[in-house]
């Protein structure tokens, strides 16, 4: 085979399925809205000069006027931090406890990380409904141990949003931090606490530090997809539960203004730049620092 | 053998229940007589008999099988050429918007990559099908797949490709008899993926699926905004268990063949001391 | 000696069968070989020596064929081999990683290139056998390479990259992952099998004493040039530079400025308070040319008297002693401050030697025991 061809192939495919879509949105988020198919005037066959003429921002004016969206946008990057700071705390001991798990162990613990990822995403957040709602497991519990009289209201709220991320992203955050401690010299440990320091400050100052890469790494594959999720809202979340990426659905497929959901998912692509180059950067910098 | 602290058991324990009670649950309550999911009311196999004679069902699962295999084995290709040209390429015309366009759809919300696919299909007269899902599910699915083969081929030992071509080897001999003998366990986890992401695909499919051919998720996705359903619950026992057999069976033979290979060298060592 | 000495790098009518015709290589802004010209002659076992990052691997991957010549021509057998591609070229490596093929047996690699070249089944088993054989691994002819030790992969290697019968066999640090002991046995099996063989061997390697052992001619190279050229004794008793002396084996270096003072002869001013050391040259230099003697430690004798037949003698005092078993080097400092190494062959017994630290001592060296060097 020809290197030309080696290249060209998913060079093609890539620009074909992913560049031009692409810029496809765009070009429909600078449209009008219309009521016929395709909803969104002009179209390519008015022509390059009328497409251009007739390109204006005011679907993202719009966006600006309406609180709905700021607010999607700005709860929707709470809800990413917030989860994701929970995945942390979760994900640490955790990743923690298989690194200074026996050798014999780390295999079936490392298994037993990897296989909820394999599970349907979507099963894995339908599995909460059943627990979290009125008379669901949870709350059933809670009342058998006497702990509340009344059942809490936890499906369709927020919190049970936070418990779906947390729930469904918890090994992208294990794995860098348990691939990080892995790598960390045990003697690192015993090293500090010979010149004195309790375990307690051996872990703040030792253990944590040179896990640092995998923290990051974990808070940004869980803060990245968070950000744009679409089915745990919606399946978990309330009417208050404001999601960008539930949004973009509604205003698609519900009212199937495409200008407008377009302009919402150039929007969210611009918030998730930042992220994603600030990962890139870091995964770089550890690359070069294990070269 | 070291002692684990208290403080480590304790966090593990309480992971794994976290990770895996509510799966356990799903699959308990797929086993209860009554239709009310949250009360108990007796052992039943009731509704996998029932989910057994959905033919909307059965037949949305043989359309995402059919999707998941072609798209896999497409994106498994396509992957495979990409993660080649990105680490032995060399430099061509091009290389960074190529290399930016095989990691963005990793970190691209999903609704973005279903919205802009419709988008596009709509604009050149696709009639959305199986055949639109597929070029979706490959198109994301192939990223995976670069990554994960890339990741092979940047640790392999590049003199083993050079000794082919010294050895007279035309360099598609190289590939064929030295490289892809040795990277294939990574082209097979990235085909085990792609395939496992296509099956698992709600969003993407949701926007590039027409009347005509509409997946699992989709139609889980729609039971389940209505509700907890015992069917589903049956559903899910089904694939939960499938994935679970896959997963315990790979990491078991990669186990045996690591310890294997361990005692082979262990072996040489004694015969050569 | 014999009478056939092989040496057709000194016969002028000899042609070469590989000829660096100047050679420059720049990897962008980096030049990696600086306008070299150098010949190999057929059946020679060619070392070419030097720090990493000198240029050595590079020469190799470019008769190779894995490196383009930025500027010159690289000839074999009088071809010109530039538009070659690696696979179409009558040249084998032995790579230093050995580049086993992880999933195929010994036999497999070994076959390896034959199959490319398309043989008759009988012919490759024939070959392989053969080659088996030669490396003594018959044995282990169904064995995948983690299989093996590290001795006998090197081995597998070698079979491998010789079963095509070569015109030139290129070795890059082959020995370089294996321990001592084997090394050392490993180079004089090198050389039997490049004797039977009658191939053409280059041997790249950053151990001066392998290259000595195995070569019949060294190039010592250093940042993309060769600085010289020359069989392993006359690479150790004539450097031809202050680098070559230092890069092969130990030596002292005395600097001063020369003046003639006889036939060849020269007398150095080094230090003051120090009587001019004298030294015979056959290079030329000027009245008060600065000028480098380099002398090797055994060529300089250690005693507690005065010698009296010596043409330079110093005295000193014992600074350190390193005891290597068979030899043992002095570090003597002289009233100036300066060190010089000499070392004796250990021929008593320990106890019954009478020099140790801190003694007075003589050191003493004839006229023709250094060589002068300008550079």
């Amino acid at each position: 085979m020809k290197r030309a061809t080696l290249i060209l192939v998913p060079y093609l495919w890539l620009l074909v399925l992913f560049l031009a879509p692409f810029l496809i949105v765009l070009k429909i988020s600078l449209s009008d809205a219309a009521l016929a198919i395709p909803p969104y005037t002009p179209t390519l066959k008015d022509g390059i000069g009328a497409l251009i003429a007739e390109l204006d921002f005011e679907n993202f004016i719009f966006l600006t006027e309406d609180d709905l969206y700021w607010k999607a946008y700005l709860s929707s990057l709470r809800i990413a931090v917030i989860s994701t700071l929970l995945t942390l705390l979760v994900g640490y001991p955790i990743a923690y406890g298989m690194a200074r798990a026996p050798d014999e162990w780390r295999a079936t613990l490392m298994m037993l990380v990897i296989l909820p990822f394999w599970t349907s995403f979507l099963i894995r957040v339908y599995a909460w409904m059943g627990i979290l709602s009125n008379e669901g497991l949870l709350n059933q519990l809670l009342i058998w141990l006497g702990l509340i009289n009344d059942p809490l209201t936890i499906l369709n709220t927020n919190t049970a949003v936070y418990i779906g991320i947390v729930y469904t992203y918890l090994p992208f955050m294990i794995l860098p931090i348990y691939a990080a401690l892995d790598r960390l010299d045990s003697s690192l440990d015993e090293a500090a606490q010979d010149l004195g320091c309790t375990r307690m400050q051996a872990f703040w100052l030792v253990t944590i530090p040179l896990s640092r890469n995998g923290i990051v790494a974990g808070s940004f594959l869980v803060f990245i997809p968070a950000l744009g999720e679409f089915v745990i809202p919606s399946l978990l979340g309330g009417s208050g539960t404001l999601m960008i990426g539930k949004v973009l659905w509604e205003e698609f497929f519900n009212n199937r203004d495409w200008p407008v959901a377009s302009a919402v998912a150039v929007i969210l692509l611009l918030i998730l730049v930042i992220p994603i180059v600030l990962f890139q950067r870091n995964q770089q910098k550890q690359q070069e620092a294990e070269q | 053998m070291k002692r684990m602290s208290w403080f480590n058991v304790t966090s593990l324990t309480l992971g794994f229940a976290f990770l895996y009670l509510p799966m356990l649950v799903l699959i308990f309550y797929s086993f209860n007589a009554s239709k009310l999911v949250t009360v108990w009311a007796g052992f039943s196999t009731r509704w996998y008999g029932e989910l057994l004679q959905n033919e909307a069902f059965l037949d949305a699962a043989w359309v995402t099988l059919k999707v998941a295999v072609i798209s896999s084995s497409i994106a498994t290709v396509l992957g495979t050429m990409a993660a080649y040209v990105l680490v032995r390429g060399g430099r061509f015309l091009g290389r960074t918007l190529f290399s930016g366009m095989i990691y963005a759809p990793l970190v691209m919300p999903e609704v973005i990559t279903g919205l802009s696919l419709l988008l596009l299909f709509i604009g050149i007269g696709l009639d959305r099908g199986v055949l639109t899902i597929v070029l979706a599910h490959t198109t994301f699915s192939m990223c995976y797949v670069s990554v994960v083969v890339s990741s092979r081929l940047v640790s392999f030992d590049r003199s083993l490709e050079e000794a082919a071509l010294d050895l007279g080897s035309t360099p598609f001999e190289a590939f064929r008899l030295v490289t892809l003998p040795i990277i294939a366990p990574a082209v097979i986890s990235g085909w085990l993926l792609a395939f496992t992401l296509s099956l698992d695909d709600l969003v993407i499919a949701s926007f590039t699926a027409g009347p005509a051919a509409t997946t699992l998720p989709i139609k889980i996705f729609s039971a389940v905004r209505l509700g907890v359903s015992p069917e589903i619950n049956a559903l899910s026992t089904i694939m939960i268990l499938i994935v679970t057999v896959g997963v315990v069976t790979a990491s078991l033979v990669s186990k045996r063949n690591a310890l294997r290979a361990q005692n082979e060298v262990q072996a040489a060592e004694r015969a050569a001391a | 000696m014999n009478q056939t000495v092989f040496a057709p790098w000194d016969d002028p009518n000899a042609t070469p069968l590989i000829r660096f015709q100047n050679v420059t290589k720049r990897f962008g802004e980096f030049t990696a070989i600086d306008d070299l010209t150098l010949d190999i002659y057929a059946q020679e076992f060619f070392a070419l020596l030097g720090p990493s990052g000198c240029g050595k691997t590079t020469m190799m991957r470019m008769l190779a064929g894995f490196e383009t010549v930025t500027e010159g021509r690289i000839e074999l057998a009088g071809q010109d081999i530039g538009p070659v591609p690696p696979n179409e070229r009558a040249v084998n490596m032995m790579f230093q990683s050995y580049a086993l093929f992880p999933h195929l047996s010994v036999w497999e690699n070994i076959a390896f290139g034959l199959r490319r070249d398309r043989k008759t089944k009988g012919e490759i088993t024939a070959r392989v056998e053969e080659m088996l054989k030669l490396v003594r691994l018959e044995k282990f002819a169904q064995r995948k390479p983690h299989q093996i030790s590290g001795g006998q992969r090197q081995r597998v290697a070698l079979a491998r990259s010789l079963a095509k019968a070569p015109k030139l066999l290129l070795l890059d640090e082959p020995l370089g992952a294996l321990d001592k002991k084997l090394r050392q046995d490993t180079q004089f099996e090198l050389m039997d099998i490049q004797e039977t063989t009658g191939t053409t061997f280059v041997i790249v390697t950053h151990d001066q004493e392998e290259a000595m052992t195995v070569a019949s001619r060294v190039a010592v190279m250093d940042e993309g040039r060769i600085m010289q050229v020359a069989t392993p004794a006359a690479i150790y008793e004539y450097p031809n530079s202050v680098y070559v002396a230092d890069f092969i084996g130990d030596v002292n270096i005395i600097e001063g400025r020369a003046s003639p003072s006889g036939d060849e002869e020269y007398k150095l001013d080094w230090t003051e308070g120090q009587a001019p050391v004298l030294a015979k040259s056959q290079a030329t230099f000027s009245e008060g040319q600065e000028a480098h003697l380099a002398i090797r430690p055994e060529k300089i004798r250690i005693s507690t008297e005065k010698p009296d037949d010596a043409v330079n003698a110093m005295q000193g005092k014992v600074l350190d002693i390193a005891y290597l078993g068979n030899l043992s080097t002095y570090h003597v400092e002289l009233p100036g401050g300066q060190v010089i190494k000499a070392q004796t062959a250990n021929t008593r017994r320990i106890a019954r030697r009478d020099i140790t630290w801190e003694d007075p001592v003589w050191i003493s060296w004839s006229a023709t025991a250094g060589v002068m060097l300008d550079q």
